[in-house]
């Protein structure tokens, strides 16, 4: 239709032109049927435009000006006013266009993004009384309730297996690749898929309060804790507007009126003020920059990592200060024998024997890891007398044989002599006597984990400057596991109400030497570090499926206790921030290059189109790469 | 008391930001937000007006955009 009007016009257009001329000759048959041919267009552009203008009148009546359909409206009138009929409807139809691929293309990121949070269990089996089961909602749980678990269905609330062991896939919730093996008595969470076995399950929580339903509000609320990038967005959308409106009336009216000839030049700048208005939306901005900081924080969750706002995003691509707790959070945080020394005849298998059959009494964790290293205990039958000083060690008759085992302090005080052949190694050191005589010590140790180091290194080289190691332990156990782990700054012997000092001291010290742009992170186990957490700009709770306290202390919380996560985020934050401060540029630039190109009258209405819709869809699937090339990552990795 | 709401046809994000403004400014309430990439409106009000304010709320998401519904 819009184009037979165009080649009706263009048939028309010479007469109507020669009869438009200064000083024009009286009305001709021609002249008529132009207006008639122009009045057809408000057919098309009614087509095209009625939802716009209905919005704009509906605007109007709300007292919202400074609305989207309100200036197009009147930038599409304002050009049928200065008699560019196709171009206001051409104007309209782009608009409805380039509309219509913005909200598609929002609405594909937004399904894109939920995929991968698609961990929500859709329903559940419950076993009733009678033996018979039946499908419920998961919102109808209730606790106590025996559900049936099939292979490949998810585990719909968090729950205690009752029967049944088997593997299940954690990986949506943790980012974990390896299935985990549950069986009776142990928990499990919701959201987790169930391997090949049938599993029974006893409810502990109800659907609103379990894991899945946790992880999703976290990441919804996400996008309410808004970044700087965004907000700066909100507050520079406020003011543009009203801005570029202002701009375009005084574009209308001053230059004519400067020019001296008010109604020859009107219609010229009126036109040029229509593009103004065009041009004068905000969304190609306010749009895509969320866009990118919720595909990030998708991204981000794919990961198994939960980031709880945005602006915690943001503040993850700008860490200068990494701190970090060590028992727990670099090692295993649990005891093992490091290292073994016998002296004399004795051998190590005969030293841990004799150890381990005094410790056996003893629940100290130093105590399980001498038991743990025995491969060949006595039997208990053969133990007795234990006798067990606390913080000292303890003493058994083992067989015929009396053993103590302690610290060197402790096998002095009954007068026997020790050797210090192993006084480098770093740990706990246990010297064991056999009938009053020296028979060898033992280390006992916390391991760091088995990726600590290769984490640290990748911190480090994704822009960290310093890592701080914080601990309670002694200075020489401290030192040792920094090293081994490459790490060149730590404190030792802390109090945890020391760890708060340190975090406190250090983060002004960083807010002075960065004037505020450089983050201090800081991971801990959320177990008895909340209040360091609280105090960090960005505080990282570790291995924290399934704690309440953790999720709620932290800012960023690292399902499984894999630390290479935290650099992997490092990079997501960094490319959100990369591709939202691209959109915000680019848009930006192309808005004011049209707006400076509109004011000379070199870029017409069409091209202020594009520069308002089409910057928007360009930013859009800019904003979209977030998520694709996460998932090629993703793909390479699996 | 907080209580979340699905938005229906939320079509622009400027607009969310305009909503999210003018319901902050309703009286009684705490915090609020609308979010254009969730879909979702929180807010967070006084128990005793909580109703009121809810209706409230609708018609300043009515009076942004026309065409945008709030799920009760």
């Amino acid at each position: 239709m819009f184009a037979l009007l165009l080649a009706a016009e263009h048939l028309l257009l010479p007469p109507l032109e020669t009869a438009e001329g200064p000083g024009s000759a009286p009305a001709s048959p021609a002249l008529y049927a132009g207006i008639a041919i122009k009045l057809l267009y408000l057919v098309p552009y009614f087509i095209v435009g009625h939802d716009v203008i209905r919005k704009c009148f509906i605007g109007i009546k709300n007292k919202q000006l400074f609305d989207e359909s309100f200036l197009m409206t009147l930038a599409t009138v304002g050009a049928f006013g200065c008699g560019e009929f196709e171009e206001a409807v051409a104007v309209m139809l782009f608009y409805q266009v380039g509309e219509f691929f913005q909200s598609y293309a929002v609405g594909k990121s937004r399904g894109a993004i939920s995929d991968l949070m698609d961990i929500a269990p859709e329903f559940a089996n419950r076993e009733n009384e009678d033996g018979s089961t039946e499908v419920i909602e998961p919102d109808d749980i209730e606790v106590g309730d025996i559900l049936i678990v099939k292979p490949g269905e998810r585990i719909p609330t968090d729950a205690l297996v009752v029967e049944g062991h088997g593997l299940i896939n954690t990986a949506a919730l943790t980012g974990e690749s390896v299935p985990r093996e549950v069986k009776e008595g142990e928990s499990v969470i919701s959201g987790c898929i169930n391997g090949d076995t049938l599993l029974k399950v006893q409810a502990v929580k109800e659907y609103d309060d379990s894991t899945v339903m946790q992880i999703l509000e976290l990441v919804e609320n996400a996008a309410s804790r808004k970044s700087e990038t965004e907000s700066f967005i909100t507050r520079f959308a406020k003011y543009y507007t009203p801005i570029v409106v202002i701009a375009a009336v005084a574009l209308a009216f001053i230059p004519p009126l400067i020019s001296g000839n008010f109604t020859a030049e009107f219609s010229k700048w009126l036109l040029r003020a229509c593009t103004f208005l065009v041009i004068s939306c905000p969304c190609a901005l306010v749009i895509s920059v969320p866009l990118a900081f919720f595909g990030g924080i998708g991204a981000a969750s794919k990961e198994g990592v939960l980031v709880k706002g945005s602006n915690f995003l943001e503040q993850m691509s700008m860490l200068d200060t990494i701190v970090t707790d060590k028992t727990g959070t670099l090692t295993e945080g649990k005891f093992s024998v490091s290292y073994m020394e016998a002296a004399g005849e004795m051998d190590t298998d005969e030293l841990i024997r004799y150890a381990a059959a005094a410790e056996s009494g003893s629940t100290h964790p130093i105590a399980s890891a001498i038991t743990e290293a025995c491969k060949k205990p006595y039997p208990p039958s053969k133990i007795k007398d234990t006798q067990v000083q606390a913080g000292g060690g303890v003493k058994a008759i083992v067989g015929r044989d009396e053993i103590i085992v302690g610290k060197k302090s402790y096998l002095e005080e009954q007068g026997i002599e020790t050797e210090d052949t192993l006084a480098d190694a770093a740990g706990t050191h246990c010297y064991v006597a056999r009938n009053g005589k020296y028979i060898g010590t033992i280390v006992v140790s916390d391991k760091p984990k088995a990726n600590a180091k290769e984490a640290i290194s990748a911190m480090l080289k994704a822009g960290v400057k310093h890592v701080v190691m914080l601990t309670g332990d002694s200075e020489s156990v401290a030192s040792s596991v920094a090293s081994e782990l490459g790490i060149t700054d730590y404190r030792a012997e802390l109090l945890p109400q020391d760890k708060v000092n340190v975090a406190e001291e250090m983060l002004s010290v960083i807010k002075a030497s960065t004037k505020g742009k450089g983050k201090l992170a800081f991971i801990g186990d959320g177990i008895n570090d909340a209040p360091v957490l609280s105090i960090a700009d960005v505080g990282i709770a570790m291995g924290s499926l399934g704690s309440d306290a953790a999720i709620e202390a932290a800012d960023v919380v690292i399902m499984d206790d894999n630390l290479t996560r935290i650099p992997k985020v490092m990079k997501i934050a960094s490319r959100t921030i990369g591709i939202s401060r691209m959109n915000i540029v680019f848009a930006l630039f192309v808005k004011f290059a049209c707006l400076i190109l509109g004011a000379a009258g070199i870029a017409n209405m069409w091209v202020a189109v594009f520069a308002d819709v089409g910057v928007a869809v360009i930013c859009i699937l800019n904003s979209m790469r977030m998520l694709i090339k996460d998932n090629e990552q993703l793909k390479v990795q699996n | 008391m907080k209580k979340k709401f699905k938005l229906q046809d939320l079509d622009c994000a400027n607009c969310a930001a305009k909503m999210e403004e003018a319901i902050k400014n309703i009286d009684g309430v705490n915090d609020a937000s609308v979010s254009f990439m969730t879909q979702k409106m929180m807010i967070d009000a006084d128990d005793a007006r909580f109703e009121e304010i809810v209706q409230e709320a609708v018609k300043c998401i009515a009076k942004v955009e026309p065409d945008c519904r709030v799920v009760l």
